[in-house]
């Protein structure tokens, strides 16, 4: 489903290489956590893939079933199915999180070709998805983001990334800010989206969220390259020994 | 102008550079030779009946603006207008009064029917309620079918280049005791309503543009509301100009006497054209004790082509007094058009307890340039007004808001809140804030709050990750910046102006 191959990346204002060379695969169905010490790139990672402007792609690429993204816009890569949630999700003053729903939603069938949700439909959609996230429906008139404590802006997240149904669903440090009922919560959340045809990245500095989203691959980024990859006991290595002995052996 | 939904999607159809009303309607013109000398005034007064007062009041007035100046202090430029290059008066010549739409010309009719505005009965959203628009009239215990009723319908007083072509609801205003009619009916058939307040809140002299309008303004709307009534539906003019060069002159003149209340809105656009066009209106708001005037507009002018050639001069004295005891003027604006917008909506609060309020939208994208605000002007005890402005400039625009609060040395108490925030959509656009605060009274507690910010990348990031395309992006995070002011709009204009706002920024990034 998501191949990248050789991704190299750059901040686009000074020049400031962070992607060196990153070659990563997600399979269909496949949960894969990435994770890493901080600055290795994890989240210019994620935003590189959503297709920030900000960052220069100058090598290699990012193939998504099979077709490259580069050229298309953050909102093109998002109608063709991919999602990011965000570390940090930002506030959409006057915005209420109903009318956001709705404008995501409907935009992303416009660029399918499918028909506009009828209000209904929609709020029957929203109404069931927040039920299962715990979220009050109250919450959804306010704006977006706007005065969220740090477990419900995540919560609002994983709402989106429910409604929107995407084919791969990339969580950049969703654990963080988290107090433990809210990280099941929101792990529940996505395991309720583990599916054959999905993939699922999730980026995260602790072992910790893995023990709720058991992944299926693990991938140790450092120095803006994939050091080591394995499966779920190379994260508990990871845990117990830190990320000392591993960037050693990289180094 | 009614929000019809489909009127933003029909007129996006007609797809004319950017601005999507530019369109012509070929009707022919009864016009003035161009220039302006008092045999031109006489000629207007001639041509609409008027009594000899009015035309002595026309001359008076234009003696005075021969001695007046051009204003300059506000921050717009532009070539100097020659005055005498202008036609001063213009109606389509088919119009001779017609009784109903029958009567009316077809291509006029076709013309709004482009724009989507039905002259006939209306069904706007019917059933839709402005929430929570508590009013100190509400005291006659509404049913809710009856409040259902009043916000559902719209009397339209359709003003086709200078003359008023054709006015509907005439009959049921009536049984009210409205009078909803134009200016120059109202000269004709309310000689005294019109003598007594007619240039008491704007004078003549006023100011180079109001005293040029006083000398040879040519139509716009009149409305009375007696004592105690409240209107029964609210009262739309719809402005349109369409003549080539023909400087167009409102006169507004609302009056609401003690107790009552009435909700009008004006909303309007022009054709395409390549010279440009002057617009110098003046309304005058007057409200008696305990009455209640909501004014809101939707302005959406053609602005000028990409290199701001061509658009409306927008030069505007928009002055409301609250006369009475504890009465109140709300101006609602939502300014999206025009080359250049000089604007200010004021409010005289001369009753003891009176209140002014002034919500305001001024979208700049291209060239445009608008300096806007409004005036308080608290005089009487225990007044209060409150000032919420938004500005979004984009492109190569400039946006000013200019406000000025004073407190008279007899307004004791006098309250005041403005908040102006400006949104800036790229890096070539400019945001300037000019208050004046003046406080003469030391009870007087006047507030003030400013903030510019820019629409964030990591915002657009944000919102483009959901689907949502980058125009649509901006036009939602603006929607939401403006929702206050929004929110004050009725709702059949509340719709049709976020749809505006959209289209004004098309193109405003990439």
């Amino acid at each position: 489903m998501l191949e990248i191959k050789n991704l190299h990346a750059r901040i686009a204002e000074d020049g400031t290489e962070i992607l060196r060379g990153v070659d990563l695969k997600v399979k269909a169905g496949e949960v894969a956590a990435i994770m890493g010490p901080n600055g290795s790139g994890k989240s210019t990672l994620s935003y590189v893939l959503a297709g920030r402007e900000d960052y220069e792609v100058t090598e290699g690429d990012i193939l998504f079933n099979g077709e490259s993204v580069l050229d298309m816009d953050p909102a093109e890569r998002s109608a063709a199915g991919l999602f990011l949630a965000f570390q940090y999700p930002m506030e959409i003053p006057g915005v209420a999180t109903m009318e956001f729903l709705k404008v995501a939603m409907n935009a992303q069938r416009k660029a399918r070709g499918q028909e506009e949700l009828k209000i209904p439909e929609l709020m029957k959609r929203v109404r069931g998805a927040a039920e299962e996230l715990d979220m009050d429906m109250s919450m959804l008139k306010r704006p977006l983001n706007v005065g969220f404590s740090g477990g419900e802006k995540k919560r609002a997240e994983i709402l989106q990334m429910k409604l929107l149904e995407p084919a791969l669903c990339v969580l950049d440090e969703t654990d963080s800010g988290l107090d433990i009922d809210a990280l099941k919560i929101v792990a529940d959340g996505v395991n309720a989206m583990r599916s054959p045809d999905r993939a699922i990245v999730v980026i995260t500095h602790y072992q910790r969220l893995l023990d709720y989203i058991v992944p299926d691959s693990v991938h140790v980024l450092y120095k803006g390259r994939v050091v080591k990859s394995g499966d779920k006991v190379l994260a508990q290595e990871l845990e117990k020994s830190g990320y000392a002995g591993l960037v050693g052996e990289a180094a | 102008m009614p929000a019809v939904q489909e009127t933003i999607d029909q007129v996006r159809m007609i797809d004319v550079d950017q601005y999507r009303y530019g369109f012509e309607t070929l009707i022919e013109s009864d016009k003035a030779p161009k220039g302006l000398n008092e045999d031109i005034i006489r000629f207007i007064s001639a041509k609409k009946g008027e009594p000899e007062w009015m035309t002595e009041w026309r001359l008076h007035a234009y003696e005075r603006w021969l001695t007046m100046q051009e204003p300059s202090w506000a921050r717009v430029s532009y070539p100097k207008i020659d005055f005498q290059d202008l036609h001063y008066y213009s109606a389509p010549k088919s119009q001779a009064g017609p009784s109903s739409l029958d009567e009316v010309d077809p291509e006029l009719l076709r013309t709004y029917e482009k724009l989507g505005i039905p002259l006939k009965e209306q069904e706007i959203l019917a059933g839709v309620r402005k929430a929570g628009e508590p009013s100190p009239l509400d005291g006659e215990a509404d049913e809710a079918g009856e409040n259902v009723y009043q916000s559902g319908r719209v009397a339209v007083d359709a003003v086709f280049d200078s003359v008023s072509v054709v006015t509907t609801f005439k009959k049921e205003l009536a049984k009210a005791g409205v009078i909803f009619c134009s200016i120059s009916e109202a000269i004709r058939e309310h000689p005294e309503l019109v003598r007594k307040y007619l240039g008491s809140v704007v004078p003549p002299t006023d100011n180079f543009y109001a005293t040029l309008n006083s000398a040879v303004f040519t139509d716009g709307s009149f409305v009375y509301v007696p004592k105690g009534v409240r209107c029964p539906m609210e009262l739309s003019t719809y402005f349109r100009i369409n003549e080539k060069n023909t400087g167009q002159f409102e006169r507004t003149l609302i009056i609401a006497e003690e107790g009552s209340y009435v909700s009008y809105l004006e909303g309007c656009t022009a054709p395409q054209r390549d010279e440009n066009q002057l617009h110098a209106a003046v309304v005058e708001l007057i409200a008696l004790d305990d009455a209640e005037i909501k004014y809101s507009t939707v302005q959406n002018w053609y602005p000028g082509d990409a290199q701001g050639k061509g658009g409306i001069y927008n030069f505007v004295t928009k002055r409301g007094d609250c006369r009475g005891k504890n009465s109140k003027i709300s101006w609602t604006q939502v300014e999206t058009g025009s080359a250049i917008t000089w604007k200010y909506p004021s409010c005289l609060l001369r009753g003891d307890n009176s209140r002014g309020e002034f919500y305001s939208i001024a979208v700049s994208n291209g060239h445009q340039q608008i300096d806007s605000g409004t005036k308080m002007i608290h005089l009487g005890k225990n007044t209060s007004s409150r000032i919420i402005s938004k500005g979004i400039s984009a492109g190569n625009s400039n946006n000013t808001y200019r406000g000025q609060v004073s407190a008279h040395r007899k307004a004791a108490n006098a309250r005041n809140f403005t908040q102006c925030d400006s949104l800036l959509i790229g890096n070539d656009c400019g945001a300037h804030t000019v208050p004046y605060i003046e406080a003469k009274n030391a009870t007087a507690q006047f507030e003030h709050e400013a903030t510019t910010s820019k629409i964030s990348e990591d915002q657009l990031f944000y919102v483009m990750q959901r689907g949502i395309p980058e125009e649509e992006a901006i036009a939602l995070i603006v929607n939401g910046f403006v929702k206050d002011v929004i929110q004050e709009l009725p709702m059949e204009f509340a719709v049709e102006a976020q749809k505006l706002i959209g289209i004004s920024l098309e193109g405003s990034v990439g």
